[in-house]
């Protein structure tokens, strides 16, 4: 199932998801990637795993001096009383099936495929934006079967999960699983694969730079 | 398999009542791993029987760390300590999702934290990846408990030893001071054999599931 995906997440990527230093819409994609691919979701986990040593090791001491930190006295108590008021949480979380949208994603949309609100963005191609914290912005493209995305560059950082079909760049064919990684040194033109619309999940820290000038006016308004 | 040798046999034998025939060698690093797996039975008898005195040892070791964790994180100490057993509390109820083939007590207990610290810090949503839980009656290998919790002391260990200024850098990063750390692979931290060993340990899981 996984062995298909070539392109992957980065450490730095990885490790900043697990210490917590993500925009939430850039934790929404690495969460969506790792529920397609065990090898990054291996390394994710060992960051974790070093996570866990950072709290073994680095954690008990207060900052200024090495003092231990202490809990208050009637801290256990406190925390039974909580245990005792039940699960604060949901534990199991069930989830829709969905062919299409990994289960993180399905949380944001609120169910799977059907349930994503399409706004039509211009020359067929579909988003519906996600809604996560301020600092990034995470979308769902609908890109039809042999379609083209407007030349774009990038200010900031953009990945792009491909969640059904595929397309292909100057650089290289992504298809489902794969996550392209596109700094402000790319440049590109995705096209659909013909096959088959593509269904992405795209995720940007600063909004794209369009070179034509009809979609720098449709930014304005699509706050692409 | 290899590494771990006879002295990881007696907790291979039955993790889960460790605790009382745990073998405290003078090696520290067999206690270390004992102390490791003690952690691991303890989370299996909150989980199968409730045990407050098991949760009470938990408890005395990882709520001062989880509160130092917060603290260092830009919490103030009142509420790091409400974190703290809010964190504690979930360990109790989420018990059953532990699994020690693919994470040390220490780590699961870490993720907690951390998804409540971007919960309560910076009020977002953290998402995780879909759930990979064992089925209600299967249970991981127990080699693969005790290879995996050796791995990690391992791991803790290099972590312990690195000098100052790089175990500063890895701090930095998981208090939420530092982003785009690439450090962690570049401080020759014994990460690939985790990595590995998680590896099959989902692949496992992903066979048994279907």
């Amino acid at each position: 199932m996984t062995q298909k995906i070539k392109h992957h997440l980065n450490d730095a990527t990885l490790m900043d998801y697990a210490a917590g230093n993500l925009p939430e819409a850039f934790n929404l994609i690495v969460a969506a990637h790792l529920s397609l691919c065990d090898t990054c979701r291996a390394q994710a986990m060992t960051f974790d795993a070093l996570g866990g040593e950072v709290l073994e090791h680095l954690s008990g001491t207060a900052d200024a001096d090495d003092t231990p930190v202490r809990m208050d006295a009637q801290s256990l108590r406190s925390t039974m009383a909580l245990i005792a008021g039940g699960p604060v949480e949901q534990i199991t979380v069930k989830r829709s099936k969905d062919a299409v949208l990994p289960g993180p994603v399905q949380d944001y949309v609120g169910g799977g495929l059907e349930n994503v609100r399409w706004r039509p963005v211009g020359m067929g191609v579909r988003q519906a934006i996600l809604p996560t914290a301020k600092g990034a912005t995470a979308r769902l493209l609908h890109i039809p079967a042999g379609a083209a995305m407007p030349d774009h560059g990038h200010r900031g950082q953009e990945m792009t999960l491909v969640l059904q079909g595929a397309f292909q760049d100057e650089d290289d064919y992504f298809a489902r699983g794969d996550v392209e990684i596109a700094d402000s040194d790319l440049h590109h033109t995705p096209v659909a694969d013909i096959h088959e619309d593509c269904i992405c999940l795209a995720v940007t820290d600063a909004p794209l730079q369009f070179d034509g000038l009809l979609p720098k006016i449709a930014q304005r308004f699509l706050r692409i | 398999m290899g590494r771990s040798g006879a002295a990881g046999q007696p907790c291979a034998m039955g993790f889960v009542g460790i605790d009382k025939k745990r073998h405290v060698s003078k090696d520290d690093r067999n206690e270390a791993d004992a102390k490791r797996l003690l952690w691991v039975g303890h989370m299996i008898r909150i989980r199968d029987h409730k045990d407050r005195a098991a949760f009470a040892e938990l408890f005395g070791h990882f709520a001062p760390r989880i509160k130092g964790f917060l603290m260092k994180s830009g919490a103030d100490a009142s509420l790091a300590e409400e974190c703290a057993q809010d964190v504690m509390a979930t360990c109790w109820h989420k018990a059953g999702m532990f699994d020690a083939s693919r994470a040390s007590v220490a780590t699961w207990i870490f993720t907690i934290a951390r998804n409540r610290r971007i919960d309560i810090l910076r009020r977002q949503r953290r998402p995780e990846p879909d759930d990979l839980p064992w089925g209600p009656e299967a249970e991981p290998d127990q080699e693969d408990v005790v290879a995996l919790q050796q791995d990690t002391e391992l791991l803790g260990k290099a972590l312990a030893d690195l000098p100052e200024a790089q175990k500063e850098l890895i701090k930095l990063a998981y208090f939420g001071e530092l982003t785009h750390s690439e450090i962690a692979s570049e401080t020759g931290l014994p990460l690939g054999t985790i990595k590995s060993r998680l590896r099959l340990a989902l692949e496992r899981l992903r066979h048994a599931m279907t």
